[in-house]
């Protein structure tokens, strides 16, 4: 479907990547919002707050971010497409609830504009070090998706993406942006809603009698219904059967934990997407995401202009990751260069499918602002070389 | 257990409540003697006679004893986290206004790890009906104290004897503005029904608060007998008091146990706060929201 006009300015704005991401939510369908304010994430929420009563939304500040990220999946319950908004330390209390989102198969958007950490850190300034908690923050085993923009533009249109993969595999999306993204200004081009394809929810319309709320379809994601439409549901995160009901037993646990990884595993291909420049017959291909990105292309450029052969993989969606495509690199170049603004998270990844088939160079950064270009063009020199 | 045990006779009549229940998740997990099991027959009775929609009544639950009472009740039913029922409820009313919520829940997960938002949802008068059962004890995890365990009573995490200030609920949801506040025990299980049907009846954030007997963790190890003595020291120590001030009803160990409605007034919801407001600030432009 398409989306509703309402929630969508058409047109060319010239503005930062926190409030690109409220456009692309209120154009995405996203009508209930909940948040706790914090640094650099804010101008979403606030956004949002501004823009909501036009449009029929609701927008509501919690007590703290655990409230938020709960609210939220009792709003999709509801029927509203929904969000919440936070960096860092916020994004560490809302762990438990991405956990229940993975268990309950509620679909909802998690946005983390990334800050310095751990803890307070730099509350103000970029890194990229919730990578993996995103992945694993919640106990225990279960899949999500993560994107990662690195621009305003993407902002927003990535955000829809987001929401539409959310109400797709019924899992939580995490929306990893950063500081940087977050409050960089550029002109964002919001097309006309009829141009914007919207992944409605998958509500079931079978016959009532024989509805299980929890009995996956081929694809291995169930359809939903919501409180109020008279099916009496149970939704619990407990271990559960296809009734809903909690059953607590070695089997049901694997059938259900199974499926939840699973519906991401065996849709991996549908999810994913990179975008690749160079490439083919690179000696040295550098994998980054979201701002680093943007850092690495200097560097880029430089080498190549010196005659080494440079390619360039960029994650968008960061999970599930394109682990194939990494392997099949992997036999063909000398090396994988990964800048990321951490001591090394998604270059584990790199490393993993590698397999020691091509040498992994990580180009850490502590946090507090982007990489220097050049120290990235040294490890991609250091690495041509080898 | 034999699967007979479970068999139903068909000469003897049914008991109105099992409408309201999920029969198929029976035998229920709660003690003999637990006071719970009496508290979701007054709610079931009290939704019998509601005159609510019922396919527009949802429930929400946290995590513990209490927590389990959603997955037995017949509505949409949510089974969230430990102690985040009433953010999930008030993400679940806001999202569509037109749900009945009720938040049912023990003393534990809403006042302890959801203390916060119990305050909150009170100030911002959420339209929910709270029906906490307070057994004064974490129950599901063993018997520790809880902010409500009596001063002296013993708990697995005070063995000897518990030196923290308990809370008074009824004053706390009074002061953080709920709109009808009640308590009772599970010996009186028609004022609960009658109470919990008012309850429903309120719009804004209501607050029923149940004492109930702990036989297998706080009696026991308080030397209190068995669920039955409990109801007697209800019986004996209750004294109905509609409409005391709520800052005059704390609760001792084993002291007396003030009970009855003492707050039921009016006070505009959260949404109907917000649409008035906006309706003022905004005027045509704004979108009346009603979900």
């Amino acid at each position: 479907m398409k989306a509703d006009p309402i929630g969508v300015s058409t047109g060319a704005h010239f503005i930062d990547g926190d409030h690109a991401c409220s456009e692309g939510a209120l154009a995405a369908g996203c009508r209930f919002v909940a948040g706790y304010p914090i640094t650099p994430s804010t101008e979403v929420v606030e956004r949002i707050a501004e823009r909501f009563p036009f449009v029929g939304g609701i927008f509501i500040q919690m007590e703290d971010e655990i409230a938020s990220s709960i609210a939220i999946q009792g709003a999709v319950w509801g029927g509203k497409k929904a969000m919440t908004v936070t960096s860092g330390p916020g994004f560490s209390l809302m762990m438990e609830h991405i956990g229940l989102a993975a268990m309950t198969e509620t679909p909802c958007v998690f946005v983390d504009v990334q800050r310095a950490g751990p803890s307070t850190g730099l509350p103000t300034q970029p890194a990229q070090g919730d990578m993996m908690q995103a992945r694993w923050g919640s106990h225990g085993d279960y899949g999500i998706i993560a994107l990662s923009p690195n621009s305003p533009q993407e902002c927003f249109d990535l955000i829809i993406k987001a929401f539409n993969l959310s109400e797709q595999y019924r899992v939580p999306v995490m929306f990893m942006m950063d500081e940087c993204v977050g409050h960089m200004t550029e002109r964002v081009v919001v097309p006309p809603a009829n141009e914007i394809e919207i992944y409605p929810r998958r509500f079931y319309d079978g016959p009532k009698e024989d509805y299980l709320p929890f009995k996956a379809n081929d694809d291995l994601v169930p359809d939903m219904v919501k409180a109020g439409d008279g099916y009496n549901i149970h939704v619990t995160g407990l271990t559960h059967d296809e009734r809903g009901y909690p059953s607590m037993t070695v089997a049901t646990q694997e059938k259900l934990v199974h499926r939840l990884v699973n519906k991401i595993r065996l849709n991996a291909d549908k999810i994913i997407e990179y975008k690749e420049d160079g490439v083919e017959n690179a000696d040295v291909v550098l994998v980054t995401y979201g701002i680093t990105s943007r850092t690495a292309i200097p560097a880029i450029e430089q080498a190549r202009a010196e005659g080494m052969k440079v390619g360039h993989l960029r994650l968008v969606v960061v999970w599930p990751f394109p682990e194939q495509r990494i392997r099949e690199l992997a036999a063909k170049v000398k090396a994988f260069v990964v800048p990321e603004i951490n001591y090394g998270q998604m270059v584990l990844e790199v490393e993993r499918c590698a397999g020691g088939k091509a040498r992994v160079e990580l180009v850490p950064h502590g946090g507090g602002t982007v990489h220097n270009p050049k120290d990235i063009y040294n490890v991609i020199k250091r690495c041509a070389k080898g | 257990m034999p699967e007979e045990l479970y068999e139903i006779d068909e000469s003897v009549p049914r008991n109105t409540v099992e409408e309201y229940l999920r029969m198929d998740r029976m035998p229920h997990i709660w003690c003999p003697g637990c006071g719970i099991g009496t508290t979701v027959n007054c709610f079931a009775h009290a939704l019998e006679t509601s005159g609510l929609d019922l396919q527009k009544v949802a429930i929400v639950s946290g995590i513990g004893c209490t927590g389990r009472v959603a997955g037995y009740i017949k509505l949409d039913s949510f089974h969230t986290t430990h102690g985040r029922a009433i953010p999930f409820a008030t993400g679940l009313k806001l999202a569509n206004p037109e749900l009945k919520i009720v938040v049912y829940s023990g003393d534990g997960d809403l006042t302890a790890i959801g203390g916060n938002h119990f305050i909150h949802a009170a100030r911002r008068n959420v339209d929910m009906t709270v029906i906490l059962i307070n057994n004064f004890i974490y129950g599901m995890t063993g018997g520790q104290v809880a902010p409500t365990t009596p001063l002296t009573a013993t708990a697995t995490t005070t063995p000897h004897g518990n030196f923290e200030q308990s809370f008074n609920l009824p004053y706390l949801a009074e002061s953080c503005g709920a709109v009808y506040v009640a308590r009772w025990t599970s010996y009186h299980v028609r004022h609960v029904t009658k109470s919990i049907k008012e309850a429903l009846a309120k719009k804004g954030f209501s607050f029923v608060e149940i004492l109930a007997p702990c036989p297998t963790l706080y009696s026991r190890r308080n030397k209190l007998g068995d669920g039955l003595d409990q109801m007697i020291y209800y019986k004996e120590s209750s004294e109905i008091r509609n409409g005391a001030d709520t800052k005059t009803i704390p609760l001792e160990f084993q002291g007396k146990i003030v009970v009855g409605k003492f707050v039921d007034k009016e006070r505009p919801t959260y949404v109907d706060t917000m649409n008035e407001y906006f309706q003022k600030k905004l005027g045509d432009k704004y979108k009346t929201y009603n979900g």
